[in-house]
C-alpha cells in the first residue's frame, strides 16, 4: 500500500510538471502575468511553483476528466471520496457554541433530533444559563443548559427552535483500534465566522487511556487519544470515526513546552461513557461519577490489590476485604490501577456491577454498587453554586474570558431569550432542576395511568400471606406503619422523625412502605427531596430503568421504572445513606380498586431473602374516611 | 470502498507487529524539564534495547515495561554518544524470547513516504499499556543545522524530519516505521531551534545506527565506558590546567563550566579570569558544560589563538592569548 500513496504524490509531481506549460500558457493572458517582469518571472521558480500548485489540485478536486488521464490509485480516490462523503454527512451536526455573555467558546455535537448536544462542562461552566450555538447551515439558535457531569467533563445542552435538528450517529468506542482514521471536528481558536466546523484528520493513537483528574474533577477514564489535532476552542466537539459515528467528544490535550497547542496527543471522551451517563445527562443534575469505596494498588506479579477498604461500603458488606486480588470488574479483566479507574469512571454512581475478586486460590463474584465520589457541596461548588442566589447578572469589566480568543460573533446577551425564559428554573443541586422537573412528570404520569390513587390518601389496609402461608395484616397510615403477621405486631410511628429498622433485620420495611404509599398516592411533595436520576441496569443484572429518588429525615428510597414499559418494578430501601439496602421488588400486578398493584413484595435483606408478601386484599381510605 | 479499508488494514498490521516490540524506559530524572521516562524499541530477542541516550539512563534503577506490563531491571550495555545511541539490556535469568526489529535491513525512505511513529511520549501509558502512535509523512532527509542559535545537538548526520509531532517529552528512543513496518529510525530528542523557537520532529535513521547497534550487541564496540565520554574520541592536547584553570567537579551530565580556582602565575590569571566565572565561549564555540570545554580545549594546536569568553555576574569578559607548546 505504501506505493499506493507514493505513486499518488509522484503523480502530483508529475502533473505538476506536466501542466506547467499549459497553467503558463493560460496565465499569460491575464494581467496579473504582465505586471511581472519577464526575467523575473523566467528566474522566479518558486513563484511560479507556488502559484501553479493550488491550481493543480483544484484541477484534481473539480475535473473528474483529470483522474481518469492519471495514474492515480483508484485506492486514493475512493479514500477521498470516502473522507469527503463523510465530512458532508456529519458536518451539519457540529456546534459551535459561544456563551451566553459572549465571552468564549468551544464545541459541541447534536445527537438527538430535538436538539440535546453535548459538550464539555469546562465549555459551559461560566458560559451561562443560556447559550448561543450556530450550525453549518449558518444560522444561530439559543441553547439552554441541561445537564453538567464536572468529574467526566461532559455537560448536555439542548439547541431550541426545532424538533428536526441534524443529529450524528453513535457508534461503539470499545470497538475503536489503534491506527483507525479519525475526524476531530469543532471550532478551534473559534476560526469559523460561518459556523462550518474545521477539520483535523488524524489516527487513534491510544485507546483506554487514562488521563489523570484535577483534583478529583475533570478526569478522562477509559479516554481515546488520537493525533488528529485538538487545539483551544474544539473542546466539546466530536470525534467521528470514518464511518461518520460519533466515537468521542474532544476535550484535552497533553502540552507541555509549546503553549497550548496541539502537541500531537489529543484525548476524547468516549462516546460508551456517555451512552452510561446518558439518562443522568437528561435529568438536569450536577452529575456525579462513582467511587467503590476502596482503593487498589498494584503488588507484586502486576496484581491489582485492595489497599484500603471503607467498612461502610457496598464491596466490604459484599464481602470484599483488604489484600484481595481484584480479578475483574465490570466485566473486564484487571491488570493495573490505570484500568480499575478506567473502568470505575465511565460508571455512574449507584450503578450495580460485577467484580471478581481473588482470596486464597478462590474467586468470588460480587455485585457491587457504587457510591458517589463527592459530596453534593462539592459537585455543587465545582458547578459555580457555593449557595442558591439569584444569578448574578454580569458587571462590565467583570468577565475573565476563558480562551485567550476574544470572540468576535456573540453579541453581548445577558439576558434569556425571553420565550424560552421558562425552560431554565434554577434549584440547588441542578443544572437546571426543569429538565428534572420533565422526567418527574413523565414517570408520575406513567405511574398514575395503571395505578391512580392519588384520592387515596388516607390509610391503606394490605392483607394476605406470606410464602409460608401465614396471613399478615400491613397497615399504612399517616400517623404509622403496622404490620401484624401470626402472632407477631411490628410498629413504625410517623409521629416522631425517627424511623426504625422494623421488623428487625429487614433494613426498615416498614418505613419503606410508607415511602410506598406516599408515592402511589400522589403526595410525592411530602418527600424532603423528590428527583429523577437517571436510568441504571436494575440490580446490575436485569433491565434497564429509570430511577426516582425519594428522601425523608435522612431515609431513602430508589424507585425503578422499566424503560420500555415505564412499569414500577420495585424500591431500593435505605434508613441513612450507608445502611443496608432493605430491598422490594414487584411480581405478578393484579387489578384491585380498579388500579393495578403488585401481587407480591419480595423483600430482601442485602443479599438475604427476608420475605414475600402475597398481597389479597386492598382497602384504601379517604382522608374522610380515615378521621371517622 | 475496499481498496480504502486494505490502505488502514496495512498500517493496523503494521501498529499490530510494531506495539510488542516497543518498550517504555524508566530511569533517572523527574525533577523540572528532566523526563525520568523515555522510550525504546527491542533490537534482539534475548532483550537488546536500542534507545536514546539520555540522563534517564542515569541510574542504577533502570527498569523497562514491555507492551503486556512485564517489568524488567536493566543495564546500560554501551553507548554511542555521536549518534545519541544507547543499547540497553533486560536482565533475566531466563532465556528470553522476545520479538524484535530487524535493524539491520537499512532500510531508507524519501520525503512523501507515509511513517507512523511510535513513543511513549508524555508518559501516556503505563502498565501494559501500548505506547501512542502518531501518523504522518517523511518531509526530507536532511542534516540539521546543528550549531550555536540553531539545533543544538550533539549527533551530526543526516536525519528524517517528519510531519507529525513526533519529538514530544519522553518520545526519544521511540521508532520510526514505513506504513508497511519496515523500520526506517530512532525518534530523536527534543530540539528547539534558538532563534525561530521551533521544535523539530526528526528520527535518527536506522542505516546510520545498524552498525553501532550490532557493534554494541556483539561486544566489538570499543569500551563502551570510553564511549559514554564523547571526548575520549576528540584529540586531548590541551587540559583546563594547562593554562591555569581549575574546572569545578565535572558531577552532571552537564555541569555549567564554572571556574573553581585560577592557579597562579598562569595564564589564565594574567588574563585576569577569576574563580566563579562561567566559561560561555572558546574560539566562538558554546560552551554548555565541562565536557565541551574539554573537547574544545583538547582540539587547540600549539601557536592557536585561544579566545575565552567568560560571564561573571551579568557581563561578558572575553580574553585571548597564543596556545603555549604542549606540555607532554
Amino acid at each position: 500500500m505504501e506505493t499506493t500513496w507514493k505513486s499518488a504524490i509522484t503523480s502530483i509531481f508529475v502533473k505538476h510538471v506536466l501542466l506547467n506549460n499549459s497553467v503558463t500558457v493560460h496565465l499569460t493572458g491575464t494581467d496579473w502575468l504582465f505586471r511581472s517582469e519577464p526575467w523575473k518571472f523566467k528566474g522566479n521558480l518558486m513563484q511560479r511553483f507556488f502559484i501553479c500548485v493550488p491550481l493543480v489540485i483544484c484541477t484534481l478536486i473539480s475535473q473528474p476528466v483529470f483522474s481518469a488521464e492519471s495514474s492515480v490509485d483508484p485506492a486514493v480516490l475512493a479514500a477521498q471520496k470516502q473522507r469527503i462523503d463523510v465530512i458532508k454527512e456529519v458536518s451539519p451536526s457540529v456546534v459551535a457554541i459561544f456563551g451566553g455573555a459572549g465571552d468564549g467558546g468551544g464545541s459541541g455535537v447534536l445527537v438527538t433530533p430535538d436538539g440535546y448536544a453535548l459538550t464539555n462542562f469546562h465549555v459551559v461552566s461560566g458560559a451561562g444559563n443560556f447559550m448561543k450555538c450556530g450550525l453549518n447551515d449558518g444560522k444561530l439558535y439559543d441553547a439552554v443548559i441541561v445537564s453538567i457531569d464536572p468529574t467526566g467533563d461532559v455537560a448536555l445542552i439542548k439547541l431550541l427552535g426545532r424538533t428536526d435538528f441534524p443529529a450524528a450517529r453513535l457508534g461503539d468506542s470499545d470497538t475503536v483500534q489503534v491506527g483507525d482514521w479519525a475526524y476531530a471536528m469543532g471550532n478551534p481558536f473559534l476560526l469559523a465566522t460561518d459556523f462550518q466546523p474545521t477539520i483535523t484528520y488524524g489516527i487513534v493513537s491510544g485507546v483506554h487511556r487514562y488521563q489523570y483528574p484535577a483534583g478529583t474533577f475533570l478526569e478522562y477514564t477509559d479516554c481515546i487519544q488520537v493525533d488528529s489535532s485538538i487545539n483551544p476552542g474544539n473542546s466539546g466537539g466530536p470525534l467521528f470515526n470514518d464511518r461518520g459515528e460519533l466515537i468521542g467528544i474532544n476535550g484535552r490535550g497533553s502540552f507541555e513546552k509549546r503553549g497550548r497547542v496541539n502537541s500531537g496527543a489529543g484525548y476524547a471522551i468516549s462516546i460508551n461513557q456517555i451512552k452510561h451517563f446518558w439518562d443522568h445527562l437528561k435529568s438536569g443534575r450536577i452529575v456525579d461519577h462513582a467511587s467503590l469505596g476502596a482503593t487498589v494498588t498494584t503488588g507484586f506479579d502486576s496484581h491489582v490489590n485492595v489497599a484500603e477498604i471503607l467498612e461502610e461500603s457496598d464491596a466490604y458488606r459484599k464481602g470484599l476485604r483488604l489484600g484481595d486480588e481484584i480479578v475483574s470488574f465490570a466485566g473486564r479483566p484487571i491488570r493495573s490501577v490505570n484500568q480499575f479507574k478506567n473502568i470505575l469512571g465511565i460508571y455512574p454512581a449507584g450503578w450495580t456491577l460485577p467484580l471478581v475478586y481473588r482470596r486464597d486460590e478462590k474467586k468470588q463474584t460480587i455485585y457491587v454498587r457504587l457510591q458517589s465520589l463527592h459530596t453534593a457541596s462539592e459537585l455543587q461548588e465545582q458547578a459555580g453554586q457555593k449557595q442558591l442566589i439569584p444569578e448574578k447578572s454580569p458587571e462590565p469589566g467583570d468577565e475573565k474570558p476563558r480562551l485567550p480568543m476574544p470572540n468576535p460573533h456573540a453579541k453581548a446577551a445577558p439576558e434569556p431569550p425571553e420565550k424560552y425564559k421558562h425552560l431554565y428554573v434554577p434549584k440547588t443541586g441542578f443544572a437546571n432542576y426543569y429538565f428534572n422537573q420533565q422526567q418527574q412528570e413523565r414517570l408520575l404520569q406513567a405511574l398514575s395511568a395503571t395505578s391512580n390513587f392519588s384520592d387515596r390518601t388516607g390509610t391503606w389496609t394490605l392483607t394476605g400471606k406470606l410464602a409460608d402461608e401465614t396471613d399478615f395484616t400491613l397497615t399504612l397510615a399517616d400517623k404509622g406503619v403496622g404490620f401484624e403477621v401470626g402472632k407477631d405486631i411490628f410498629l413504625q410511628s410517623l409521629e416522631t422523625d425517627t424511623f426504625v429498622d422494623e421488623p428487625p433485620g429487614t433494613g426498615g420495611l416498614l418505613a419503606a412502605l410508607h415511602h410506598f404509599r406516599l408515592l402511589l398516592s400522589g403526595q410525592s411533595e411530602r418527600f424532603t427531596d423528590f428527583y429523577y436520576l437517571g436510568s441504571e441496569r436494575l440490580d446490575g443484572t436485569n433491565e434497564m430503568v429509570d430511577v426516582l429518588i425519594a428522601t425523608q429525615t435522612g431515609t431513602i428510597s430508589r424507585w425503578y421504572f422499566n424503560k420500555s414499559d415505564l412499569s414500577l418494578r420495585g424500591l431500593d430501601f435505605y434508613l441513612t445513606e450507608n445502611a443496608e439496602v432493605c430491598a422490594i421488588r414487584f411480581e405478578q400486578f393484579q387489578t384491585l380498586n380498579g388500579q393495578k398493584f403488585p401481587g407480591e413484595l419480595d423483600v430482601r435483606h442485602g443479599s438475604r431473602p427476608v420475605m414475600k408478601l402475597k398481597i389479597e386484599r386492598l382497602k384504601l381510605e379517604t382522608p374522610e374516611n380515615t378521621k371517622k | 470502498m475496499s481498496a480504502v479499508k486494505s490502505v488502514s488494514a496495512s498500517s493496523q498490521s503494521t501498529i499490530e507487529y510494531a506495539l510488542p516490540r516497543l518498550v517504555k524506559i524508566f530511569g533517572a530524572g523527574g525533577v523540572k524539564n528532566l523526563y525520568g521516562y523515555s522510550t525504546g524499541f527491542l533490537v534482539s530477542p534475548q532483550g537488546h534495547i536500542a534507545t536514546i541516550w539520555s540522563p534517564v539512563l542515569d541510574t542504577d534503577r533502570l527498569s523497562v515495561v514491555l507492551h503486556d506490563g512485564r517489568k524488567f531491571e536493566a543495564e546500560v550495555l554501551g553507548a554511542e554518544p555521536h549518534l545519541d545511541l544507547a543499547i540497553i539490556k533486560l536482565k533475566s535469568e531466563r532465556e528470553l524470547n522476545l520479538p524484535c526489529f530487524d535493524y539491520k535491513e537499512k532500510v531508507t525512505a524519501g520525503p512523501g513516504t507515509r511513517i507512523l511513529g511510535f513513543s511513549n511520549m508524555f508518559k501516556v501509558a503505563t502498565g501494559d499499556e501500548p505506547v501512542s502512535v502518531l501518523h504522518g509523512v517523511i518531509e526530507a532527509r536532511t542534516e540539521l543545522p546543528r550549531r550555536r542559535g540553531a539545533f543544538e545537538l550533539s549527533y551530526s548526520g543526516d536525519v528524517y524530519v517528519v510531519d507529525a509531532i513526533t519529538n514530544n517529552p519522553g518520545a526519544a528512543g521511540g521508532a520510526l516505521l514505513t506504513y508497511d513496518g519496515k523500520l526506517l529510525g530512532m525518534i530523536g530528542k527534543q530540539v528547539r531551534n534558538a532563534k525561530t523557537n521551533t521544535w523539530v520532529n526528526y528520527s535518527l535513521p536506522i542505516d546510520v545506527l545498524s552498525k553501532s547497534i550490532e557493534q554494541i550487541i556483539t561486544g566489538k564496540f570499543d569500551s563502551s565506558e570510553d564511549q559514554k565520554k564523547p571526548e575520549m574520541d576528540a584529540p586531548q592536547r590541551y587540559r583546563p590546567v594547562d593554562f591555569g584553570l581549575v574546572m569545578v567537579p565535572d558531577v552532571l551530565y552537564r555541569t555549567p563550566a564554572y571556574i573553581d580556582r585560577v592557579l597562579p602565575d598562569s595564564l589564565v590569571a594574567k588574563a585576569g579570569l577569576q574563580p566563579d566565572d562561567l566559561v560561555v565561549f572558546v574560539n566562538d564555540e558554546l560552551i554548555n558544560s565541562c565536557k565541551t570545554l574539554n573537547t574544545e580545549l583538547g582540539q587547540l594546536e600549539s601557536g592557536d589563538l585561544l579566545r575565552l569568553v567568560v560571564r561573571r555576574n551579568n557581563q561578558l569578559i572575553s580574553i585571548e592569548f597564543q596556545v603555549p607548546p604542549e606540555n607532554k
